[in-house]
């Protein structure tokens, strides 16, 4: 307890696990955690947008949650107890969405619920929550949650603008006069598989300037 | 019986968990560095999807769905509890996986050896999840719809699987530009399998 009153909010521990996640431990790209959800939702920009909030959300306050009852978890059940958490939140945040967001919670469709089993939050509890204050922890779970909701936005960004031709439904392309040129959206890019693609596009730029992270 | 048949090509070719949805990616990328390893846990895979579907179709249908309670009396027709889905959902799949994994290891300790870590780790595949949450949403009629479109599910997946390994298994021999090596081109290489399974779009019995 004594450490913590010393140890100021923000020092610099703390914003290493803020802001590590967007680059050299980016939960995606590195731990290649919660795949599933990042690919399903990334044809347009704002189901993407929400997507990464909501996740951020449940990651940050779950980490929070476990961090704080890590003593009192019984090493045997901590998966189920860990899901009823993560859980909780998921239907908290569903619901929030289903009240102000119809329309983007219908887009997602079953990708909110899938949240709960998303390894991000998962991986992150086990390595992280269980063994550290709440504090860290919920920085940790924000740091985590952006560092996966860039990467939505990076591929959404791309596959709307070359899918649709519209950032955040606002037509670019069409309003600059781009269509007039011959210029044609690209279908392909809409579908499921490019976004796998994208992603490994991503990977390739990311470990060709920061060559640790290649694989051996 | 056409019905039933269509359902079960439709889940395997065409809503192929992991070529559309992208469910179940986590332990696809993980456990696909070897054909045998894929194999068993494509099959732990198939098992719990054979169980947990029907389980959560019942569930879904006698306990959440508004009015669903009604064989308890009058009093519960006008009970809504599906807003507590995901909480009922995922305690099946776990309790129904921990089941399983004694049940394996008491009656084939040799299948229990093959499958091995797999078992409990199955419990936050998102493949699991996500088979449940679809059931719900495409409204099957019967149990058996639902434990037919459980089992192709499974298929699929791990006819994905097993696929991707043996071509990860090839290319070790290959010359791929270090930054791609190992991630990054599964990637890729799943992504060009993802548009070959387009080929099955609109398959209809």
């Amino acid at each position: 307890m004594d450490n913590q009153e010393k140890e100021p909010m923000f020092s610099a521990k703390n914003l290493k696990l803020l802001t590590e996640p967007f680059g050299i431990n980016n939960p995606i790209t590195v731990q290649v955690l919660g795949i599933c959800s990042a690919l399903a939702v990334t044809v347009k920009l704002k189901p993407a947008i929400v997507m990464a909030l909501s996740v951020t959300i449940v990651t940050a306050f779950s980490n929070l949650a476990i961090a704080a009852l890590r003593k009192y978890i019984p090493d045997r059940i901590r998966i189920i107890v860990q899901l009823v958490v993560i859980a909780t939140m998921v239907i908290l945040v569903d619901q929030l969405l289903k009240a102000y967001v119809f329309d983007v919670s219908k887009q997602l469709s079953v990708f909110v619920g899938l949240i709960i089993t998303n390894c991000i939050i998962m991986g992150r509890l086990e390595a992280f929550a269980m063994a550290n204050k709440p504090w860290p922890s919920f920085i940790d779970g924000i740091g985590n949650g952006a560092g996966y909701g860039l990467i939505l936005v990076v591929v959404s960004f791309f596959r709307e603008l070359l899918g649709s031709g519209t950032i955040y439904g606002y037509p670019v392309l069409e309003k600059l006069g781009i269509f007039n040129l011959g210029y044609e959206s690209n279908g392909m890019v809409i579908l499921p598989p490019m976004a796998l693609i994208f992603v490994g596009l991503i990977i390739w730029f990311q470990r060709s300037r920061s060559k640790s992270l290649i694989e051996k | 019986m056409e019905n039933l048949l269509n359902i079960f090509i439709k889940s395997i070719f065409v809503d192929n968990m992991i070529f559309a949805f992208f469910l179940g990616m986590c332990s696809f990328l993980a456990v696909s560095k070897s054909v045998k390893t894929a194999m068993g846990l494509g099959i732990a895979v198939i098992f719990v999807l054979l169980i947990t579907i029907p389980v959560n179709f019942l569930m879904e249908k006698y306990l959440l769905k508004k009015g669903a309670m009604i064989w308890l009396g009058e009093g519960f027709a006008d009970v809504d509890l599906s807003f507590l889905t995901f909480m009922v959902f995922i305690a099946t799949i776990a309790a129904m996986t921990q089941l399983v994994e004694m049940f394996v290891e008491k009656f084939s300790p040799a299948l229990y050896n093959s499958l091995g870590i797999f078992l409990p780790l199955i419990a936050v595949n998102c493949a699991i999840l996500g088979g449940s949450l679809f059931m719900q949403e495409r409204e099957y009629e019967n149990v058996l719809e639902a434990t037919v479109f459980g089992v192709g599910s499974g298929i699929g997946w791990l006819l994905a699987i097993v696929s991707i390994a043996a071509i990860r298994e090839k290319l070790k021999y290959s010359n791929v530009p270090d930054p791609l090596k190992g991630l990054g081109i599964t990637f890729i290489l799943t992504g060009l399998m993802a548009i070959a399974f387009m080929g099955f779009m609109g398959i209809k019995l």
